[in-house]
């Protein structure tokens, strides 16, 4: 277990800030080229979890538990955002028949 | 250990891609549940073992279900997507990777700061976050339970049936919308 525990430091921290990097980009690409609502709402859960994981990584590495509690309510909120995105998402297919985002263009105006 | 690294790493990178790039939404998702499966991993590797369990339980058994019951109600598997025309789509391919480079950049000198030799692998563990989360923050923990009555009063009272709170939406505006 201690082991485990001290090996830890293995990874550099610019391989998880590089990971995580690219998985936002990857979400933020995704959001920019589709136009499916619920596969954009997938990738900004994607950036989310980068942004985690990020998150963690540095607390780890400078032993402060203060990031991972971050982590946790973001994922909270993470949850609720979902919650109220889906009944949008719902609510938009039953009033238009399409989940498309460019049904919601007038709400540019 | 580094060698663990890579492997979750190239696999959330390409679940990744394959929720950019999937056609349907089903896979979509499923590789979503990769994806977040294999961060997950990263969490144990980093031994924050309590996030690791929240984040499967949470994320993959809660919010990724809810996405395939939405999924599979509206019976959006048959839903033909309109593609965004291609240079939209190549302008944001464009975007994301100077985006990268950007960070990449930006943190390439200034991550510097230096890693504190004092160093305590237990950071992660359920008692550990437990105490801090019921000490020092309780008060915004006990915020987000409103935070959830409030997210679900409003998703029950948005998806309800009855008529009164549509707002009416043409059926279809637009020419090219993507009705087959």
């Amino acid at each position: 277990m201690e082991n485990v525990m001290t090996a830890i430091r293995v990874v550099p921290l610019d391989h998880y800030l590089i990971l995580s990097f690219l998985l936002f980009s990857i979400g933020m690409v995704g959001a920019l080229v589709r136009r499916n609502i619920i596969i954009v709402i997938m990738c900004l859960e994607l950036m989310l979890n980068s942004v985690n994981l990020l998150l963690v990584a540095f607390s780890a590495y400078h032993s402060d538990p203060g990031g991972q509690i971050m982590v946790f309510f973001i994922m909270l909120v993470a949850a609720a955002e979902v919650t109220v995105g889906l009944a949008i998402l719902v609510l938009l297919k039953r009033n238009t028949d399409s989940v498309d985002m460019n049904q919601l263009n007038r709400l540019k105006w | 250990m580094l060698y663990l690294f890579y492997f979750f790493a190239a696999i959330s990178v390409i679940a990744a891609l394959v929720v950019v790039s999937a056609k349907s939404p089903i896979n979509s998702v499923i590789a979503l549940v990769v994806c977040f499966l294999s961060i997950a991993a990263h969490y144990i590797l980093l031994n924050a073992q309590f996030l690791a369990m929240v984040h499967v339980i949470v994320y993959t058994g809660a919010i990724m279900v809810l996405m395939l019951f939405v999924i599979m109600l509206l019976n959006m598997n048959t839903v033909v997507e309109v593609r965004k025309p291609v240079v939209t789509r190549i302008l944001a391919v464009v975007t994301g990777g100077l985006f990268f480079l950007v960070l990449l950049a930006a943190t390439r000198s200034g991550l510097s700061t230096p890693v504190p030799a004092d160093f305590d692998p237990g950071i992660g563990l359920v008692k550990r976050i437990g105490m801090s989360l019921f000490q020092e923050f309780l008060v915004p923990f006990e915020l987000s339970s409103v935070l959830f009555l409030s997210a679900m009063a409003g998703a029950m009272m948005l998806a309800k049936k009855d008529g009164t709170a549509n707002v009416n939406l043409p059926p279809s505006s637009e020419p090219n919308d993507s009705r087959a």
